[in-house]
């Protein structure tokens, strides 16, 4: 057994209401590590043969939860969710921060393994090696505050009863999803605390179709047992010490990106993108410090950075709302996105999607398609149910959050995310709407914009990513750059928080990896060999895609529309992307990563990495 | 520890808690050698997000815990005021527990024993690590002649009063 790993993976079978534990070979672990790169393989081994007939939303689709050799050690605990994407019908690995993958190992499981699909409403209860199918009549249709409330007061009742001995026992970690995910919209989040989410992919609406409301699991025993424990203690304390240099992430977390990123680099999203520039100082960091925050300093296991704050609108309409910062992605998604510049309205309508479940970024990004339109005059009020859909106004913007939530009216076809939204509205309005939507293979662009170049995003990051739109994956050269997806699939698959990566050396993570795992990894093998593998492995499925969407990288490998319409205002005004180089720059990073001029995964590079039977899948689409 | 102390006391700044868990971290490594949040003498609690707190022995003035224990198995540190486990004798049945006003000993995870904060001997880790991530939860205090029982609280009730304090009004029904 490798050291670090628990060992074993739980199997949950609903249609059944059965479990088992398995094993993984160490070779295969060896290999994918974990989370990401194991959710890949894991995936392609069971449904590579049928990829484009399996619905993501059907009972043949697997959901994962995925832990790392990392997590727990590493500091900021995270676990890493992953299926097959309702959103790109790809593979993507969504991480969300909380205890529950410490929990996890500490009960033994370095992962759990969903299949099928519930009759009634469920829960999965672990506690170490017991494990209940347990019903969720009850919490079905609870929002997020309750849910959480609801399990962790049952959850302990359960363990204080069965375990009477034991004293008090302190709650279980819970995944949860809210009434989005329960309604199979597909930018529903699998959810943490309040206000953590995993939401690119769309897990939280897997995890509805399969009514799977939440798992909440209590680990009993220590971390697994490691390599070097001296060497992991040195390293931790490394981590430790740099990040408690960095002033910035520690005192304001992401959340001085609202006004910075707009006002300075000029690549926030703004009213759907018709601009990525403001100077609003109304949405300065002071303001948000001096508000709403009532919380310096929140984290999650054994982070030293704590970049979280919790925020709370103290009078006003929006009183009583709660949620985290919010960070600078929702900030800019439900923010400026939405025409919107006060803590108050922000925290607020970030407090109502974490309550309904929806993943911010991508509701912020089909909310502000759907406000174009109405500014258009696309979308009547009469087609948003009564909703005057003004940029600014952010109760208007709530009420269509809820009928996105609930699937209500015109709520039902915005909950299919921007892109199927998009191809049907513009059906029924007989209009190309892809203009106005701004994703990239069914998932939203994160708040990073391209035009003004002085973001971290190249031009073609989004366009050749693996996971779409995904900020946290981007494409980039070289290959082992840290904003390449290839590095940052290291940190999605050994599974913790990279935001206490930055300012350590690139190959700090291989040597935490040795110290925790035994296995030497350099960077070098890591991105030419398991990186690669596991990119390949992505695209392949991406690729495959079906049933209702598949993506032709000739047209799908692409910017949206708007990033190559001039900006308007700002710093940068009139600054856009050069088509023809995003073509050239296509290119060369198909030439890198081994794809031929079609986006196709050649043959012989493939067969190179042990991949034959990927190799012989994409035949049909060769 | 060989080197004498004075008895000390952990003063605690509970709404500042991050959640961090370093110091469950912290107190697992130095007395299990491992990460083991459950066999930490420090737990940090979590009823309600936003609302952590870490939940640990505050030595009594009247130490309820050591009279209630049947076979003996608690004492107090003279020098640093702790309440020591004899793990030899402690057959774990929980009477501690009971007489805690807080709740506060928890069996070890794996052995048939209670755990309760040792003050690491004069020299606590926990408030090391807190106060190195500056949050400054926890400080070190010399141990006067005060009502410290006051502090012994059960993690409900630590939670409804600090979820006011944190979340105002909203605070009530959060738990
Ligand atoms: S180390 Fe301090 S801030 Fe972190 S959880 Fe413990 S008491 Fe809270
Ligand atoms: S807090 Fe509890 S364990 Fe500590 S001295 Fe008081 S009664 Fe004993
Ligand atoms: S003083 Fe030592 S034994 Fe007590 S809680 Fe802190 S680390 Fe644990």
């Amino acid at each position: 057994m490798i050291p670090g790993y628990a060992g074993k993976f739980l199997e949950v079978n609903l249609t059944e209401k059965d479990f088992r534990e398995i094993k993984l070979n160490d070779d295969v672990l060896r290999d994918y590590v974990g989370g990401r790169g194991l959710a890949a393989k894991i995936l392609w081994d069971r449904l590579g043969r049928k990829w484009e007939t399996v619905d993501p939303l059907g009972p043949e689709n697997l959901l994962l939860f995925l832990t790392g050799p990392l997590t727990g050690f590493f500091p900021g605990g995270r676990i890493c969710v992953s299926g097959k994407s309702p959103q790109s019908n790809g593979v993507v690995g969504s991480t969300v921060a909380g205890e529950f993958g410490v929990e996890l190992k500490c009960a033994g499981y370095d992962g759990i393994i969903v299949t099928g699909t519930a009759d009634e409403p469920v829960y999965v209860f672990i506690k170490d090696a017991d494990i209940e199918i347990r019903s969720a009549n009850h919490v079905w249709g609870m929002d997020a505050k309750q849910t959480v409330s609801a399990l962790t007061k049952e959850c302990r009742e359960l363990l204080r009863t069965r375990y009477p001995h034991k004293g008090e026992w302190k709650e279980p970690s819970i995944l949860y999803i809210g009434p989005a995910g329960e309604n199979k919209v597909r930018t529903a989040v699998v959810a943490a605390k309040w206000t953590h989410a995993a939401g690119y992919g769309g897990y939280g609406a897997v995890m509805g179709a399969k009514k799977l409301k939440a798992i909440a699991v209590k680990g009993t025993s220590a971390l697994p047992e490691v390599a070097d424990m001296e060497k992991v203690k040195e390293l931790i304390q490394a981590v430790c010490d740099n990040a408690y240099e960095s002033e910035l992430w520690r005192r304001w977390g992401t959340g001085s990106g609202g006004y910075e990123v707009g006002a300075k680099t000029s690549s926030e999203p703004v009213r759907n993108w018709q601009e990525e520039w403001h100077d609003e100082k109304s949405f300065g960091v002071d303001q948000f410090e001096n508000r709403v925050w009532i919380k310096q300093y929140w984290g999650d296991f054994g982070c030293p950075t704590t970049c979280l704050k919790i925020a709370v609108v103290k009078t006003g309409k929006f009183k009583g709302a709660i949620t985290d910062n919010p960070d600078y992605e929702l900030q800019a998604y439900v923010g400026t996105n939405l025409g919107f510049f006060t803590p108050e309205e922000n925290v607020y309508l970030a407090s109502l999607v974490d309550d309904l479940g929806l993943c911010g970024i991508q509701t912020g990004n089909i909310l502000g398609f759907a406000a174009e339109l109405f500014q258009r005059g696309i979308l009547t009020k009469e087609d948003l149910g009564g909703i005057e859909l003004r940029w600014g106004d952010a109760e208007a913007f709530a009420a269509l959050a809820k009928k996105i939530a609930y699937r209500e009216g015109i709520g039902d076809i915005l909950a299919e995310g921007t892109y199927r939204a998009a191809l049907k509205l513009g059906k029924l309005k007989q209009l190309d709407l892809m203009q106005y939507a701004v994703q990239v293979k069914g998932i939203s662009i994160g708040a990073h914009g391209i035009r003004s170049e002085k973001d971290y995003p190249e031009i073609y990051s989004y366009a050749c990513s693996v996971q779409g739109g995904d900020h946290t994956s981007t494409a980039c050269m070289p290959l082992d750059d840290f904003r390449s997806e290839l590095m940052m699939s290291f940190n999605d698959s050994g599974v913790y928080c990279y935001f206490n990566v930055f300012g350590l050396p690139r190959t700090f993570v291989f040597d935490f990896y040795k110290a925790v795992t035994g296995i030497a990894l350099t960077k070098e093998d890591w991105v030419s060999t398991k990186a690669m593998s596991i990119l390949q492995l992505q695209r392949a499925m991406l690729l495959l895609g079906g049933p209702d969407m598949r993506w032709n990288p000739e047209i799908h490998d692409e910017n949206p529309p708007r990033f190559y319409e001039p900006l308007p205002s700002g710093p940068f005004k009139g600054k856009t992307v050069d088509k023809e180089l995003v073509k050239e720059e296509k290119r060369r990073y198909y030439e890198l990563v081994g794809w031929d001029e079609k986006g196709i995964p050649k043959s012989d590079v493939l067969q190179k990495l042990g991949l034959d039977d990927v190799d012989k899948a994409l035949e049909k689409i060769r | 520890m060989s080197e004498k102390h004075e008895a000390i006391w952990i003063a605690r700044d509970l709404s500042k808690c991050s959640g961090c868990r370093k110091c469950e971290i912290a107190c697992s490594l130095f007395h299990e050698n491992r990460i083991w949040p459950e066999a930490s003498r420090i737990r940090v609690f979590m009823l309600v997000p936003g609302v952590e707190f870490p939940h640990f022995c505050v030595q009594c003035e009247d130490y309820p815990c050591v009279d209630a224990c049947p076979t003996n198995s608690l004492s107090i540190n003279k020098e640093t005021g702790a309440v020591i486990v004899d793990v030899n004798t402690c057959i774990g049945c929980g009477k501690c527990i009971d007489a805690c006003p807080g709740k506060v000993p928890h069996m070890h995870p794996k052995e048939n024993r209670i755990l309760i904060c040792d003050l690491c001997g004069g020299d606590p880790q926990c408030v090391k690590v807190c106060q190195e991530g500056l949050w400054n939860v926890l400080r070190i205090v010399p141990r006067g002649n005060n009502p410290y029982r006051l502090y012994a609280r059960t993690p409900e009730e630590i939670t409804r009063s600090l979820a006011v304090k944190i979340y105002g009004e909203e605070g009530e029904h959060l738990l």
